[in-house]
């Protein structure tokens, strides 16, 4: 489906032209120009499925737009949609680092969610500030470790992480349920069991004017963060060369081990904080409605990223935007909840297919 | 006895029947995914073609009035989802555990979007066969009602362990797995052998969805599936890549699952959730022993990526 794009491209009689410009820049060319023809075949795709429903295609993407990044209200809609999906997308892109592929964001995000929430319980009595900072650390411990334990499974036991971490998602749900129904619940959640609430002086409330919580800047801070510990320190270096070549890293006495847990745990611990911000900023408690599938749509964010972190932002809010017209999509065109998950089901295949098509569009031949 | 009540007999009743009943998608879905990993590819997108197989398998049911002919549709539909799968992963450079990932996602979403209209018909059900004739105890007779899909799931492994073993076919999927270049200077094409495969696989995982739509809890709706196709693709795993040991570790998954509603009915009340989190526990403690840093799995195909 990205075929039509790379064609128009491949001009090949400019090869001898701009050499030095090829060499130098064809390389990130390629990663821009591929993920965004493998989105918009995606969405292509996604309008001959609507179309199939008797929906015009056009007006699907004139909602979506709208309900996306159409008014003031949408981009604050979008931006705190993103929040959680650039911290979830850490979670896999940061081990990616590694080779390892860990698709157990969700379950962190369940983890550290508890976690807050036992912390803000616990301190009830404290001032606001100590509350949200012991929430943040709580968080950010209760995922990180969660990680780190797929991470050390792998590393010590030779154990999948790709479905450890998976089997941990199932696991930490049931823990959660478990915990609301028992020790945690609140007595007056009667269909639905939760946690007590943490207090609405302790939530974390909006950046100044708009209705986008902090989250956002968390999780944009936490990205930056991660782009300048994988790009600019020993540390991120050493994890690359680790990824890369495992033997080599050995070789050179890179502690392999310890270079995998550090990573895990602030993987776990990027996606444990995306389960506090939602606690603290949106449902107030801990209860099943965590589980939204922001761990799952942030795989997709991190691999259509490629594991980028900087990437990962822009890519977050692209589809924070998809999820946030979602309602929009269901009110005007009548189309079922799902049809967001299809969306980005097709995007997450057709990117995935584009993996094939790097060194092969003449024009955008790089170094890789 | 004949009034119904027979006290703590219960819980490993209930368990026994509940392992019979909850077990038929593990054994549909780890006996595709063996003859999948055997090729040498590894389909974690199995969750969504459970249940896309079960929406399929529902909707046709109710539109013609015939459950077989939903089976039938749920097996198609998941070929077609295993091919999409091994056409993608036979491209260069494409991994094949994330485009399974991918194809869970599409999956699941595609199966709510299009079984929206299924929440609130009934469809014809599959056929139970009842093995509990002999007792009027209700309890005995109830874990008796065994379906039909079942006994063919378990007249199907060791069809498929002696067919790995003895046939023409089965040594060509095994080759496929354990040596791409010794399948290719047979002068075979890989990407065909593992097409099949994965799409023999996709089938019986379709057919394991139609299962829960058709049979038990045997209805359709969102939260039919709770990570099944999962669990049955780690379940092939400890295994070994062996049909009948997926048989018997099917059935273990299934009494796990059913140990914690057993004790709820006996008023053990506490735990429920963690029981049910049980196969998924049962799954990494097995991983965690059998696994080991410094050789691959005894019975692991050398060609798969995850053992690697």
């Amino acid at each position: 489906m990205t075929a039509g794009v790379g064609d128009s491209l491949a001009m090949d009689s400019t090869q001898a032209a701009r050499p030095g410009f090829r060499q130098r820049y064809g390389g990130t060319i390629e990663y821009i120009v591929i993920p965004a023809g493998a989105l918009i075949g995606a969405l292509a795709m996604f309008g001959v499925f609507v179309a199939l429903f008797g929906k015009n295609p056009l007006d699907l993407y004139w909602y979506m737009y709208q309900g996306a990044f159409g008014t003031w209200f949408s981009w604050q809609n979008t931006l705190t949609k993103a929040a959680p999906l650039i911290l979830t997308a850490l979670c896999t892109a940061l081990p990616a680092q590694l080779g390892m592929v860990i698709i157990g964001g969700e379950g962190a995000l369940l983890i550290g969610a508890l976690s807050a929430t036992s912390a803000a319980l616990l301190l009830q009595s404290a001032p606001p500030l100590v509350v949200q900072l012991a929430m943040v650390l709580a968080g950010v411990a209760g995922g990180g470790l969660w990680i780190m334990l797929a991470g050390g499974l792998r590393h010590y036991r030779g154990v999948n992480e790709t479905i450890a971490s998976l089997l941990l998602v199932y696991i930490a749900l049931a823990i959660l349920n478990h915990l609301v129904e028992g020790v945690m619940r609140d007595p007056a959640s009667l269909n639905k069991p939760s946690s007590r609430e943490i207090g609405a002086v302790n939530m974390i409330g909006s950046i100044p004017g708009t209705d986008v919580h902090w989250g956002f800047v968390f999780g944009v801070i936490a990205a930056i963060a991660s782009y300048v510990l994988i790009y600019h320190t020993v540390f991120g270096f050493a994890a690359r060369v680790a990824g890369g070549n495992v033997r080599a890293a050995k070789i050179v006495g890179l502690g392999v081990g310890k270079l995998i847990m550090i990573t895990c745990f602030l993987a776990g611990g990027a996606a444990g904080l995306a389960g506090m911000v939602e606690v603290a900023a949106v449902q107030g408690r801990t209860n099943a409605n965590l589980a939204a599938g922001y761990g799952f749509t942030g795989i997709l964010v991190a691999f259509l990223a490629r594991h980028n972190p900087l990437a990962i932002i822009p890519v977050a809010i692209l589809l924070g935007g998809i999820s946030a017209s979602g309602g929009l999509l269901q009110r005007r065109l009548g189309l079922p909840d799902a049809s967001v998950l299809v969306l980005q089901g097709m995007i997450f295949v057709a990117v995935l297919a584009s993996d094939a098509l790097y060194g092969r569009i003449g024009f955008l031949k790089g170094k890789s | 006895m004949a009034d119904g009540n027979i006290g703590l007999w219960t819980v490993p009743l209930a368990v026994f029947g509940g392992a019979i009943r909850i077990s038929t998608p593990f054994l549909f879905v780890s006996l595709g995914e063996c003859i999948t990993e055997r090729s040498g590819r590894i389909n974690l997108g199995l969750e969504g073609t459970l249940v896309m197989g079960a929406m399929s398998a529902y909707g046709i049911s109710y539109l013609s009035d015939s459950p077989w002919l939903g089976v039938l549709a749920a097996g198609i539909t998941g070929a077609l989802f295993g091919a999409l799968h091994a056409g993608i992963c036979s491209l260069p450079r494409v991994n094949d555990i994330a485009v399974g990932i991918a194809l869970m996602l599409f999956g699941t979403g595609l199966a709510f979007y299009l079984g929206k209209p299924l929440i609130e018909p009934t469809a014809a059900r599959l056929p139970a066969i009842d093995f509990g004739w002999w007792s009027d105890v209700p309890q005995v007779r109830s874990a008796l009602r065994i379906n039909v899909l079942f006994l063919i799931g378990v007249v199907l492994a060791p069809i498929l362990f002696w067919a790995f073993k003895t046939t023409r076919w089965g040594l060509l999927i095994r080759t496929a797995g354990e040596s791409a270049d010794a399948a290719r200077a047979m002068g075979y094409s890989v990407n065909i052998i593992r097409l099949r495969a994965t799409m023999c696989g996709g089938f019986l995982a379709g057919v394991g969805g139609s299962f829960l739509s058709l049979f038990y809890p045997g209805s359709w709706n969102e939260g039919l599936s709770s990570g099944q196709g999962v669990t049955a693709v780690a379940l092939v795993i400890f295994a070994r890549w062996d049909p009948m040991l997926c048989l018997w570790a099917s059935l273990a998954f299934g009494g796990a699952a059913a140990l914690g509603p057993a004790l709820q009915s006996v008023g053990v009340t506490s735990g429920y959730h963690l029981f049910n989190a049980a196969p998924y526990i049962l799954t990494l403690v097995i991983m965690i022993i059998t696994c080991s840093p410094k050789r691959t799995l005894t019975g692991a195909p050398a060609e798969l990526s995850i053992t690697r």
